[in-house]
């Protein structure tokens, strides 16, 4: 799983950092940090996260990696 | 019959091309990161089902790359594991670890270093920015002397710091600069910081506000020093980094050292080529057609991310190239767009400007061009308590603003910049503390004076402006 924040648009509402402590975590009042790579496990708690976002920052991935992001694939 | 009495339907001959475009075109992608990867994705969403074929300099899927100066220093994520999240499937031909290397446009081929030709129809180029290296290069490799731009330089400078060394140089203040001291000290580690501006932060936001950015560092227990310019890196016996020797006459005593002073543009490739690139980037029009060299727009070749510079209608028209997230993703859409339409249907990258930095734990976000302005009102919050926002004023317009830990103002300011309202604006603020009952002079550096520059490049003039001299302060 991948994910991305567009911090352009986080508000710093934390309601992720409420939802899935484990991926996301306030880093003072106000900015975010949160991790781009995280445990499969955390799937649905990230779903949740991401659809509770007023602003829809958070991306995650709509599809499977394709096999053809392999390094030196042709 | 039905079919013979019917008369026959003369295609047009703009509208067909498209349409095989479209269907059967060759659409190549040089520069395999946030701009490439959301073109590409952009370029499927509108129903291109051509040949698509990815370029791209580092072996590595495209990543993501603020978390490196934030999380991945901090030990909370790890450099590798940034991919960018796929939005959907781009079903492309991937060329990783292989950089262009020239461009023929007659030919319409884009050339690889390991000799390879890939052909084009349309040809998206987006190979960014890299790291500025320590101008004197046998300094630069001694061990222990970082950039920080990519994946591999983000764990290598991750992996030196849990090691925990004794003293970290951070040569140039600017934000990225600013995150590493701040990610250093977060794990406690001895930093100094040496910028040759008044303050960090100086160059992007002007002197008001960069005298709050100096006042973190200092109550975080970074050595800061200002106005000095480091004259010299020294090594051990082994190649290791020891000591670094300022403008003052002073040495610092460090192990590591972070050089961040800015970016070069990744245009080198492009010479010869005959396209309109340089080392401020790639000229291309408001819909990011790129420019050739005799100032013609080629209807075939557009650029996007930070090696691209577009004029921008809301500021003066004058060429900004921008090393922003968001903007990268906002004109990969708008080129990928355009790539597939009509020149009616074409759309200008107009995107206000914004962006965000987090450094001792405080919310650093600005929208607009703070460092085209003269003037800042504090409009909400105080300096003093380092919860403030900054509006910054230029030619009696509102013309950016920045914020630390109140970024929820800022799409309101956007608004502002975008109907160019009046500066000073002409209403009471709610949190208006005393420091922003007057505008004051911005204070940003003197252009001929070295500082660490902003990450908004202005160049090139508007027409309109032609008996106006620009100097952003003084």
């Amino acid at each position: 799983m991948s994910i991305a924040v567009d911090l352009n648009r986080c508000q710093g509402y934390a309601q992720c950092a409420f939802l899935a402590p484990e991926i996301f975590t306030m880093h003072g009042d106000e900015a975010l940090l949160y991790d781009p790579d995280p445990d499969e496990a955390q799937r649905e708690k990230l779903a949740q996260a991401a659809a509770a976002c007023p602003v829809q920052a958070i991306l995650v991935d709509a599809v499977d990696k394709p096999a053809e992001a392999v390094p030196g694939a042709r | 019959m039905p079919w013979t009495s019917r008369p026959r339907r003369c295609p047009v001959l703009g509208d067909g091309a498209l349409e095989q475009l479209k269907r059967e075109g060759r659409i190549v992608v040089v520069g395999a990161s946030l701009a490439g990867l959301r073109a590409a994705e952009t370029l499927r969403a509108k129903g291109f089902v051509g040949s698509l074929t990815m370029i791209g300099d580092e072996p590595y899927e495209p990543y993501d790359r603020p978390p490196l100066s934030k999380g991945v220093l901090l030990g909370r994520a790890r450099a590798h594991r940034t991919a960018l999240p796929r939005l959907r499937s781009v079903d492309a031909t991937w060329r990783l670890g292989v950089p262009a290397t020239g461009l023929d446009m007659a030919a319409r081929r884009v050339r690889l270093a390991d000799g390879d030709d890939v052909p084009y129809d349309r040809l998206l180029i987006a190979t960014g920015v890299r790291a500025r290296p320590w101008p004197r290069p046998e300094e630069a490799e001694l061990d222990g002397v970082f950039v920080l731009r990519t994946r591999d330089e983000g764990a290598a400078l991750a992996r030196r710091l849990d090691e925990g060394p004794k003293r970290v140089l951070v040569i140039g203040g600017g934000f990225a600069g600013s995150e590493v001291a701040s990610a250093c000290r977060e794990r406690g580690l001895p930093v100094t910081v040496a910028e040759r501006g008044a303050a960090p932060l100086v160059g992007a936001l002007g002197g008001v506000v960069a005298a709050v950015a100096a006042g973190l560092h200092r109550e975080h227990g970074v050595d800061l020093r200002c106005g000095v310019m480091v004259t010299a890196l020294e090594g051990d016996a082994s190649g290791r980094v020891r000591a670094a020797h300022l403008s003052d006459g002073s040495t610092v005593e460090t192990d590591v050292v972070v050089v961040s002073l800015g970016a070069l543009r990744n245009t080198e490739w492009l010479n010869g080529s005959g396209l309109g690139a340089g080392p401020r980037g790639i000229a291309c029009d408001a819909g990011c057609r790129a420019f050739d060299i005799r100032g013609i727009v080629t209807d075939d070749i557009y650029a996007a991310g930070d090696v691209a510079r577009c004029p921008h209608p809301l500021f003066g028209y004058q060429f900004l190239s921008l090393e922003h997230w968001g903007n990268a993703v906002a004109q990969a859409g708008i080129a990928a767009h355009n790539m597939l339409s009509e020149s009616i249907d074409r759309l200008p990258h107009m995107d206000v400007p914004a962006f965000w930095s987090s450094q001792f734990g405080v919310n650093v976000k600005s929208v607009g061009v703070p460092s085209m302005a003269t003037d800042i009102l504090i409009s909400q919050g105080s300096l003093d308590s380092r919860r403030f926002v900054g509006v910054y004023g230029y030619q009696g317009r509102v013309i950016g603003a920045v914020s630390f830990d109140h970024g929820r103002w800022l799409p309101f300011y956007k608004e502002l910049i975008e109907r160019t309202a009046p500066f000073p604006p002409q209403f009471p603020t709610v949190d208006r503390h005393t420091d922003g009952q007057q505008p004051m002079d911005a204070d940003f550096p003197d252009p001929s004076v070295p500082s660490h520059g902003p990450t908004v490049t202005l160049s090139g003039y508007s027409p309109a402006d032609r008996r106006m001299t620009f100097t952003p302060a003084h």
